[in-house]
């Protein structure tokens, strides 16, 4: 078969630029051939090579005392978490492929990110998501947001992984360009971590799992690009295809020859298959690798080298083992049914080679090729509608005179209304640790002897205390898009706040960067002031960012979407009896916020980019509400110690929708059993400040607010505890009742929480029928 | 006590059921390689939850196949107690060793959520222990228990007191709206004619501590605990 020439027009149908090619010939001192072309343009895509953002990432605070791995090191990051214990985490973008094939795109989302984190040594344990689609009302994007979610459920519940919480929002932005953004967590003692370098000069490269084809044919350049009709349609072959059923196998093999000692260095074939994997690994090590492509397990007959070495078949595993102790991974493999082949051997050239049947098709150097991709400093510059952000304020919006209608309209916006119609398509109490389900701020996993890899002798090894890992993932992308900077703020100060409902102290970050094509450079303002923002959030809260994902150019001809920098955050809690849930629990309880009632330094008193602006009025628009990191930090270090001394029942943060629609969750958000929601009632006061808007009281999202409820007996010392620890306090009314009623001097709020609950839970489940 | 528990490529709640047998209940279990001819010498067997095979073909249909259901068909044959959960109770069907078979949901999508089970009869080793009256609250998550059966093999279910447990309100009525999945007569649960074999689309491992919100499934447990006692004590004269 004659390959193609390597033509300017060959060039950049790969992406690259002229410049780009240029430097692929002074690294090679000659032309590169076909597959050598493709293999650059795999490895110096953005999704490979972050060579956009890597500048922005170095602002991001990524180091603690509790690292073990850190950022960009490995393939996830891994942080200790005491008895010898430590959990890796990471969340991954499949949006290009979602768009295209949403059942494959977003199921073998959940399988790479799997891959990233057994691949570390560590048994995966949860899995979370983080979902933005179109409006409801389209369906096309009801056929998207279906197809995404029974993917993500076929990958993860046959695999046999808890999804344990999320977050989905509905905006016009994100039509024709969705998000799937997966996250996943696992467990591992400190001598288990696995390294993905080719170590030992001589040591044998196996490839496990099933055989190649020619599906997902460079899908992470296909992930660099803006999305379009043509591409759409062409592309649909870059789409993988996922079976979770030899991912769960090869998972378990991996692990069980892991733990035998006989592995020097192992990496997960994933963006850019047996490329990246191979060129990474030798130039972690500072090594070189041979592979010849006649070894590899081939599925399609006639497949090229160029298709081998970019196919992203799935469920794919490169191991380096030790030399000698080949026999191991035969019989671990064979036990579990599983294709393997000894494909090449650890060199010490500092070459990527790549033969066929003994016949040189690809030299290069491995560190060049996966470490040296060039750099971008994209311009940056403020877009043009935040001008009129800016102009925006409450003189042109009458306040609200029927607040009871107004909640019942917010509790049935998709964004804001209950998500049981997704999670109760995903398996989310497998592995038997989901301490705390969906449908509370912070989902909360149990750590026990099972979650973790089996020794050398196959037991699980020292007995330890349980831990609880509690979880959250946000961001309000309106915000971001109103204000880049405070956006990203306040995506990491909420799911700190999450975390600090749950009762758990923030560990670490994973962020995933969703934006559209950095070349504008409006957008790539709003991705450098919002990297500026989170970065600001993590130092604050000290939870360092530990890694995470990038995913450019989710634009199409309409535009692009929001920037949706999502935030995937991890905390801890000791003890068991600090879990706490955000549905109020007694009737009689005292009902608290604490935190300022309202920002009276915002002149739009938390209006800005409100769900309220949204969803009543019609207008994303005005600066969203700041964010004070410091009284932040002081109210989360708060509502945890009045949670650790005892005083507090329920916790919830108020967020999308403001007190009002926070007030509501709070009622009606326990869940018994199906079709048995626990109902319970409360009565607020909020007379004494019938001086402000309503709509702003009731409504406004001012940040940095938690409404707890406590034992009326409890009420004292809670307060006493708060002034002590300079956190705002105030009682707002008593739990009770079946009915949520609101005073505040103007009009009261008035609602039987059967209709509230019908609304909020059933929304859209009817949207979908 | 001892127990074998299954484990077949992609078994997913094998760790599970351990783990509530040992680290719960206090009992011995391991987990038995689906290749073994042996199930060693054990009182119960539990064949677990999880996608074996992948699903692929039909639920359970490869898993029926495996060597190791020679000697589970054997141990149930000479009167040993099994007790399939879920993907096991699929498997328990494909093998003949429970009549009917678990369909797709009626919603045509997978469900994961608490239920209220009835125990239809306290009249078996594997709901003896339930209080009369008690309702139990056990997770669901399947894509795949409908169960459905031809109208004699309800008939003969009925007539012989094989329905172990039914989908009810929290007032234990059998409506419709507490059926998750469509099961015939809301059937969550059943046994063997012999009543040593059960298989139950809910996960009693899920709700057998407090940390996970629910005890009652302990009570499924329990219950067998209590049948194999008996039948190990030598009958009084």
């Amino acid at each position: 078969m004659t390959e193609p020439a390597i033509t300017p027009e060959l060039v950049l149908k790969h992406g690259l630029t002229p410049d780009e090619f240029e430097r692929i010939k002074t690294i090679l001192g000659r032309c590169p051939n076909y597959t050598e072309l493709g293999i650059f343009s795999v490895m110096w895509s953005e999704h490979c090579s972050y060579k956009n953002t890597r500048p922005l990432l170095k602002g991001f605070p990524t180091k603690s005392e509790k690292i073990l791995v850190g950022a960009g090191e490995e393939n996830a990051g891994i942080i200790d978490i005491g008895d010898g214990l430590a959990i890796a985490f990471k969340i991954e973008s499949h949006n290009h492929p979602s768009a295209v094939e949403p059942f494959q795109g977003a199921a073998t989302g959940v399988g790479g990110i799997i891959r990233d984190i057994f691949t570390m040594g560590a048994r995966p344990i949860c899995a979370l998501n983080s979902l933005r689609f179109g409006e409801l009302s389209s369906a096309e994007v009801r056929r998207l947001f279906s197809g995404v979610v029974s993917g993500i459920a076929h990958y993860g519940n046959c695999f046999g992984i808890p999804t344990i919480a999320g977050e989905i929002y509905f905006d016009k932005s994100y039509e024709g360009n969705p998000l799937v953004n997966v996250f996943c967590l696992g467990v591992l003692r400190h001598e288990q971590i696995a390294r993905g370098a080719a170590h030992g000069i001589g040591n044998p490269v196996f490839y496990v799992g099933p055989a190649t084809g020619r599906d997902g044919l460079a899908g992470a350049a296909f992930a660099s690009q803006d999305l379009t009709e043509e591409s759409a349609e062409q592309q649909r072959g870059a789409v993988q295809v996922g079976d979770p059923f030899m991912e769960k196998l090869v998972m378990e093999a991996c692990l069980e020859l892991l733990a035998t000692g006989a592995v020097a260095g192992i990496q997960d074939m994933g963006a850019a298959g047996l490329t990246c994997s191979t060129c990474e690994t030798a130039a972690r090590a500072g090594t070189g690798i041979e592979i010849d492509l006649s070894k590899v397990p081939q599925r399609a007959p006639n497949m090229t080298p160029y298709e081998i070495m970019l196919s992203e078949s799935q469920e794919r595993m490169l191991i380096i083992v030790k030399k000698g102790r080949e026999a191991e991974v035969q019989t671990i493999f064979d036990k579990w049914d599983l294709p393997w082949a000894e494909v090449g051997f650890v060199t010490d050239t500092g070459q990527m080679v790549v033969k066929n049947h003994g016949e040189l098709i690809v030299d290069i150097p491995a560190k060049k090729l996966a470490d040296e991709a060039p750099i971008y400093h994209r311009e940056s510059r403020e877009p043009a509608y935040l001008e009129a952000v800016r102009r925006f304020t409450l003189q042109s919006i009458a306040d609200t005179t029927a607040p009871a209608h107004d909640l019942k309209n917010l509790l049935g916006w998709p964004s804001i209304a209950s998500k049981n119609w997704v999670y109760r398509q995903y398996d989310h109490m497998v592995r038997n640790g989901s301490v705390v389900c969906p449908g509370s701020d912070a989902a909360i996993v149990c750590i026990k002897e099972d979650s973790l890899p089996v020794l050398p002798d196959g037991s699980f090894g020292p007995k330890f205390k349980e831990k609880f890992i509690a979880l959250a993932v946000d961001c309000n992308a309106v915000y971001v898009y109103l204000d880049p900077y405070e956006g990203g703020k306040i995506a990491v100060a909420e799911c700190a706040r999450n975390l600090a409902c749950s009762g758990a102290v923030p560990l670490g970050t994973t962020d995933n960067l969703n934006f559209g094509n950095p070349h504008n450079p409006e957008i790539f303002y709003q991705l450098r002031k919002s990297v500026e923002g989170l970065a600001e959030g993590c130092r604050a809260f000290n939870a360092p960012v530990t890694g995470g994902n990038v995913s450019l150019y989710n634009q199409n001809p309409n535009g692009p979407i929001d920037p949706t920098p999502t935030v995937a955050m991890v905390g801890l809690i000791d003890d068991p009896a600090h879990i706490t849930t955000q549905w109020f629990k007694e009737e009689g309880d005292i009902i608290v916020l604490l935190g300022e009632v309202i920002d009276d330094k915002d002149a739009l008193l938390g209006l800005g980019g409100s769900a309220y602006l949204q969803r009543v009025h019609g207008l994303k628009t005005g600066t969203p509400p700041r964010l004070n990191l410091v009284t932040e930090k002081q109210l989360h270090d708060g509502v945890r110690a009045l949670i650790a001394a005892g005083l507090v029942k329920s916790a919830h943060d108020c967020s999308d929708g403001g007190l009002a629609v926070a007030l509501a969750e709070c009622c009606i958000s326990q869940q018994i059993a199906r079709e048995t929601p626990r109902l319970i009632g409360a009565t607020i006061d909020l007379t004494a400040l019938q001086s402000l808007r309503l709509d702003a009281l009731l409504f406004g999202e001012t940040q940095g607010r938690i409404i707890i409820s406590v034992h009326p007996t409890n009420l004292a010392a809670a307060q006493a505890e708060a002034l002590r620890l300079g956190v705002a306090f105030r009682e707002l009314g008593t739990v009770g009742g079946d009915q949520l009623t609101i005073r505040s001097g103007g009009s009261n709020l008035s609602a039987r929480l059967t209709e509230l609950h019908d609304i909020w839970w059933n929304a859209i489940g009817r949207a979908m029928q | 006590m001892n127990f074998a528990v299954l484990q077949f490529p992609a078994s997913n709640c094998d760790q599970d059921a351990v783990h509530v047998l040992k680290n719960v209940l206090g009992h011995g279990a391991s987990l038995v390689w689906h290749k073994d001819l042996s199930l060693g010498n054990v009182e119960g067997v539990v064949i677990p939850g999880g996608f074996s095979y992948g699903d692929h073909l039909r639920t359970g249909a490869i898993a029926r196949l495996s060597p190791i259901m020679q000697a589970v068909q054997q141990f149930a044959a000479n009167g040993g107690m099994v007790l399939g959960i879920c993907n096991g109770f699929q498997i328990l069907c494909e093998a003949g060793l429970l009549p009917g078979a678990l369909i797709r949901n009626r919603s045509l999508q997978f469900r994961c959520e608490h239920v209220y089970l009835k125990a239809a009869t306290t009249r078996s080793g594997f709901t003896r222990a339930i209080p009369a009256g008690q309702l139990l609250r056990v997770p669901i998550a399947h894509g795949e228990g409908c169960y459905f059966a031809d109208e004699s093999t309800i008939k003969t279910l009925q007539a012989k007191d094989q329905i172990l447990f039914q989908y009810a309100t929290a007032e234990g009525q059998l409506t419709d709206e507490s059926n998750p999945n469509g099961s015939l007569l809301n059937i969550a649960g059943i046994c063997n004619e012999r009543r040593n074999v059960a298989g139950l689309m809910p996960h009693p491992e899920r709700a057998s501590e407090g940390l996970m919100g629910s005890t009652d499934g302990r009570l499924i447990f329990e219950s067998w605990l209590q049948e194999l006692a008996e039948r190990s004590r030598p009958l009084a004269v």
